[in-house]
């Protein structure tokens, strides 16, 4: 049961590096939030101002309407997962869970049984004795939730918990993440750069980019309508095709800049349908389920996602055709979105 | 052959070490037990432990060791008490003038201490300190102190700052979480600066020679400079004196030698 809101938070360094500026946003109780940006936008940041590790330079913070920013990290009833997953080295699993715990004073019965509980639910019973060094990467992953999940805090809070860990891997403990979401249904913060892990997590993803909020929606639709430039480039893989209007033979459309999804681009060979645009092939890339065929349009280069057994060569004439429908359009100068332009 | 070649080569080389290091103290240990009327000869007719037993028998020497353990001790305690909680606080926590403050430990530890022996020797009178053992201790803390807070500071920063963290969001107050997570990960620093405070209070002369004034409050230092009779250099004695001095220093350094070594290199290899 927790609320989370920011309201105008701003956090300057002494240096006078402005890491976030002016950040708002409402997170409901039990929401899954992820927050993504590139390194350096003011993500971690932003999580360390909730947790309390940080204090904010203006701005409040509150939790179940409460304001918290006076409030010291144990005052604020918050776990957090950290990206080191910082285990206390000198002490076993056992006593990593047990020390939140221990801390708070409860009885040792309780907390034996609620270390018991979390060890059954993540699987670490066979590990208690075993020191963090002793641990695969997967495993100290896990020990680090279960001390975040002992507690049985208000909110979660999860600073790029899965960047250490193998691709195979992270993907098996983002499942397990989410799972764990809805069984627990409580409040979570997840900071990450990976694009793919916002989106397949969260109710809703905050973009952040140089310290500002760019857009605070459901994954689908950051994906579909991007605030911004930027946001349309941070998702997707590969990344969206921005060219100026006229490579695709648009015209009046004065200072806008046009982008269109590698799979709403159509890629074919032999003669083209109507309103087609003849192109030559300037890279391809197998990725096993697809091929990703970049072309030269001119000056301006766009990336297509064909079917697999779509194998052009390089500097083969193709044709390509992307519909008016599936385009974004953004002002060249502050990047924004914008609504298309009336067709002629 | 050319491995035992090489393993020749290691073995000299070995040797050569050992009795750089160890040759003079070997040499003190035989003068010790050497027959006092013999030491001209190349070899003895026979050893004796004659000479010990008039150091720990005739002086109170054992009295000057202990009264150089209290001072060690209790400098070292002071310098590790006012030391870790200031390399902690230097290493991990922010506030004006960190730089300043470690650039200013240095410094102190710059000033010759001879030119310092006038104004403390007043000041230690004017408090009432002079011929005390206690007023050897702040005058060595002030010394040790800047190499303490720079040994430990360094061991604190090498602990990664999101452990601290943790402590703090798993509900440790900033103390708290400094003496459950970050002391006990600083253990071997601690060992180890508790070794170097404690052999330089140990080995310390110069005060000691000119603060203390009663023969019974000397440390092991001057007394074995003072051992030297009026006409003669009772060599077996001042030999047997020096080894007896000597094997606290070595009895806590192996004591503690685990300790130490995972101090000196760590952080040397991550993990």
């Amino acid at each position: 049961m927790a609320r989370l809101s920011l309201e105008g938070v701003r956090k300057v360094y002494r240096s006078g590096v402005v890491a976030v500026h002016e950040v708002t946003l409402e997170v409901a109780d039990g929401e899954f939030v992820a927050i993504v940006g590139p390194s350096g936008c003011g993500k971690s940041t932003t999580l360390a101002l909730i947790a309390g590790l940080e204090q904010p330079t203006s701005g409040h913070i509150r939790i179940d309407g409460q304001p918290v920013e006076d409030r010291s990290p144990r005052e604020r009833d918050i776990a957090m997962v950290f990206q080191s997953y910082a285990l206390y080295p000198h002490m076993n699993v056992r006593r990593n869970l047990a020390f939140p715990l221990e801390v708070a004073g409860l009885a040792r019965e309780v907390i034996a049984e609620r270390v018991r509980e979390t060890a059954a639910l993540l699987g670490l019973e066979g590990l208690y004795e075993r020191r963090p060094r002793e641990l695969s990467g997967g495993q100290r992953q896990r020990v680090a939730l279960g001390r975040a999940l002992v507690r049985r805090p208000k909110v979660f809070l999860f600073d790029e918990p899965l960047s250490n860990l193998d691709a195979a891997l992270r993907t098996e403990m983002r499942g397990e993440i989410k799972k764990l979401h809805e069984r627990l249904a409580a409040t979570f913060i997840y900071v990450t750069h990976d694009q793919a892990e916002a989106m397949t997590l969260s109710d809703r993803v905050v973009v952040m980019h140089e310290g500002k909020v760019q857009q605070v929606a459901p994954p689908r639709e950051v994906y579909e309508a991007p605030a911004n430039r930027f946001v349309a480039g941070f998702f997707g893989t590969p990344r969206i095709n921005l060219v100026p209007p006229s490579t695709l033979g648009i015209e009046r459309a004065d200072g806008l800049e046009v982008g269109v999804r590698p799979e709403q681009v159509a890629i074919g060979r032999g003669g083209p349908p109507e309103s087609a645009l003849a192109a030559q092939v300037y890279l391809v890339e197998p990725t096993g389920a697809e091929t990703w065929v970049t072309v030269a349009l001119g000056q301006a280069r766009l990336t297509a996602r064909a079917p697999s057994d779509f194998v052009p060569r390089s500097g083969e004439a193709v044709w390509i055709q992307v519909d008016a429908r599936h385009l974004h359009w953004f002002d060249a100068g502050t990047g924004r979105r914008v609504s298309a332009p009336p067709s002629p | 052959m050319r491995s035992r070649g090489r393993g020749l080569g290691y073995a000299v080389a070995v040797v050569a070490l050992l009795t750089f290091f160890l040759g003079p103290f070997v040499w003190q240990v035989l003068t010790s037990l050497w027959p006092d009327d013999q030491l001209g000869r190349a070899l003895p007719r026979s050893l004796t432990v004659g000479a010990y037993a008039s150091v720990l028998g005739g002086r109170p020497f054992v009295r000057w060791i202990a009264n150089s353990l209290a001072v060690a001790a209790a400098t070292t305690a002071l310098c590790l008490l006012i030391g870790t909680a200031a390399g902690f606080a230097l290493a991990k926590l922010e506030f004006r003038g960190r730089r300043l403050l470690l650039g200013a430990a240095l410094a102190i530890s710059m000033f010759p201490p001879i030119a310092t022996v006038s104004p403390l020797y007043l000041a230690l009178r004017a408090v009432g300190l002079r011929d005390q053992l206690a007023g050897l201790v702040p005058p060595y803390a002030t010394f040790a102190l800047p190499m303490t807070l720079w040994i430990l500071s360094s061991f604190f920063r090498q602990l990664p700052d999101e452990l601290y963290q943790a402590a703090r969001v798993d509900g440790c107050t900033p103390l708290l979480a400094f003496r459950k997570v970050l002391l006990p990960l600083a253990a071997p620093g601690l060992f180890t600066t508790a070794i170097l405070v404690f052999i330089f209070s140990w080995n310390e002369f110069l005060y000691a020679l000119t603060f203390l004034s009663s023969p019974e409050k000397r440390t092991v230092p001057v007394a074995l400079s003072l051992l030297a009779g009026e006409h003669k250099e009772p060599w077996p004695e001042i030999a047997a004196a020096s080894v007896v001095a000597t094997l606290p220093l070595v009895a806590l350094t192996i004591l503690f030698q685990r300790r130490i070594v995972s101090g000196l290199t760590a952080g040397a290899v991550k993990g």
